[in-house]
């Protein structure tokens, strides 16, 4: 009984996060427009967990790109099909592994760090000292911060998959190393990548994985206990939860846009 | 003197809280509590750590709503305001943390600078002149290009008070001022609160357990504990108490009505017939 118990309340625990999260995502974006006036803070934060971040992304694209292209070509060669390496690459990098690893990423890099300086912002007593000189601290800090994800998580995405596909990755293996012919490459991507299907697909993809990943931080943040334990929880329940829900969400994501 | 006789509700006082009672999950701070603060005066909120002090301020303030009873502040309710007119209101108090709570990403200049940029359009020529008249009166103008990791307790402490008269507020709460000040600054920060409070012609809440360095600039005392008002009055009448309780913690005496043994079965039972395995 003391166990079945247990697990109700760990599930209704869950339930009332959900729902709490949910409410403090509607309060973010009811608080988006008044960032219309200041948009120096969404700025900043484009360049904190934004540019940031780049390092990391554009080193994990160019070694992503590398093994997909060897890979891939020794796939391919089997078959006789060496000049379909930079269709195999693109692809791959475009639809599905661009916004998952640049998602997974950027939790452990910009989500971690968000969850952290929110959670020390309320131990150190900062956000009640905002809330007492009349400023919201959903309005002032936490909006920004998700809508600086929400932006820079595209723009990170674009960025790994160029550096996947481009010189420094895929091509440099594929062409310079390996020796495919570098028109093949170039024209297989050309031809394979549609704007409407890929393209387009890949911002809203990783918009999307912006959003939850920074929802996901600024909520374990702002709601953490106000210790060093409660800080520390949140910054990896924020990398545990944010990891999963991109993957979850790109399930059903790729589901709706590639199944036709 | 019991929370029951408190001074009824009258135009001076800014803040009137009456019947409030509140508790945090399971444990009861305030049973049926009622305190009037009053205009233009320093009073203090005194009682043991743990005894809802600062949780007194929260309720005040608004942060926190009470479970019953009321809180006033200048007649109006505090407990049923929404957060539009809350915030209203809390651009007419100011609010001195125990850490300082400063914006650690911002100078000690922006820090002062932020509720006025935050609330204000006025030109930055005239902000900064008011900035750093906020920090001559604390006595860090010097001090404006510094982040607040490069400040002592007593400066963080200083800068926070130059912010949180930045609006020239009506009302300003004091959240132990004093804990862990060197004599130094801790004559430097009673000297201020009594300074701002008159030349300024400010409400003052002063929540401390320092026992002498309230009572020297005090005002009107309460003193709070096990979520009752146990004794109020002036510096004078709380000194000469008649309350053991009283009596205990402004002597700072280990042993009286507050125990030194944390409630438990007795000594000799623990020892001999208690739980071995």
């Amino acid at each position: 009984m003391n166990r079945l118990t247990r697990v109700f309340n760990t599930l209704f625990g869950w339930l009332a996060d959900l729902g709490r999260s949910a409410l403090f995502l509607g309060r973010i974006i009811a608080s988006l427009p008044a960032l219309l006036a200041k948009p120096r803070l969404v700025i900043e934060q484009i360049y904190s967990v934004g540019v940031l971040s780049l390092l990391i992304v554009v080193v994990a694209g160019i070694f992503v790109g590398m093994v997909l292209a060897l890979s891939g070509y020794r796939a391919l060669a089997d078959f006789g099909a060496e000049n379909a390496l930079g269709t195999s690459v693109a692809l791959v990098v475009v639809r599905e592994l661009g916004p998952v690893v640049t998602g997974l990423l950027f939790a452990g890099r910009a989500g971690s760090a968000l969850a952290a300086e929110i959670g020390l912002m309320k131990a150190t007593d900062q956000l009640s000292g905002m809330e007492m000189m009349a400023v919201d601290p959903v309005r002032r800090i936490v909006a920004p911060r998700f809508l600086a994800g929400v932006i820079a998580m595209p723009l990170l995405t674009c960025i790994f998959c160029v550096m996947a596909i481009g010189a420094g990755g895929g091509y440099f293996v594929g062409v310079d190393m390996l020796g495919v012919d570098a028109g093949a490459y170039w024209n297989g991507i050309q031809s394979s990548v549609e704007f409407n299907r890929d393209i387009l697909n890949v911002f809203i993809k990783s918009g999307v994985f912006g959003a939850i990943i920074t929802w996901v931080a600024v909520f374990q943040g702002y709601h953490a206990p106000p210790t060093s334990e409660g800080v520390s929880r949140a910054t990896t329940n924020t990398v545990v939860i944010a990891s999963l829900a991109i993957l979850a969400a790109n399930l059903m994501l790729t589901a709706v846009m590639f199944s036709g | 003197m019991t929370d029951s006789t408190a001074t009824t509700s009258t135009t001076d006082n800014l803040v009137e809280v009456r019947d409030l009672h509140f508790r945090l999950g399971s444990r009861v701070i305030y049973q049926g509590v009622d305190i009037d603060i009053a205009r233009g005066r320093i009073t203090a909120i005194m009682g043991p750590s743990g005894t809802g002090k600062t949780t007194l301020l929260r309720l005040i303030s608004g942060q926190w709503r009470a479970d019953s009873g009321s809180v006033h502040f200048d007649g109006q309710s505090v407990t049923g305001m929404s957060q539009k007119t809350l915030f209203e209101q809390r651009k007419r108090m100011g609010m001195l943390f125990q850490s300082g709570a400063l914006l650690t990403d911002l100078s000690v200049f922006d820090n002062v600078a932020f509720p006025i940029r935050e609330h204000t359009k006025l030109p930055e020529r005239l902000i900064r002149d008011i900035v750093l008249m906020k920090l001559e009166a604390v006595g860090l103008r010097g001090a404006r290009d510094l982040a607040p990791a490069q400040l002592s307790g007593g400066m963080a402490r200083r800068v926070a008070l130059a912010r949180a008269i930045a609006l020239d507020p009506e009302m300003i709460m004091y959240d132990e001022p004093f804990a862990g000040q060197d004599p130094i600054s801790m004559g430097v920060l009673l000297r201020l609160i009594r300074r701002l409070n008159d030349v300024l012609g400010l409400t003052s809440i002063v929540v401390s357990h320092d026992v002498k360095e309230t009572l020297g600039i005090a005002d009107y005392v309460y003193v709070i504990s096990d979520g009752h008002v146990i004794d109020h009055g002036d510096p004078e009448h709380i000194r000469h108490s008649d309350s053991a309780w009283v009596q205990q913690f402004i002597t700072a005496s280990p042993d009286g009505p507050v125990p030194f043994h944390y409630a438990d079965t007795p000594y000799a039972e623990d020892l001999l017939g208690g739980d071995r395995t």
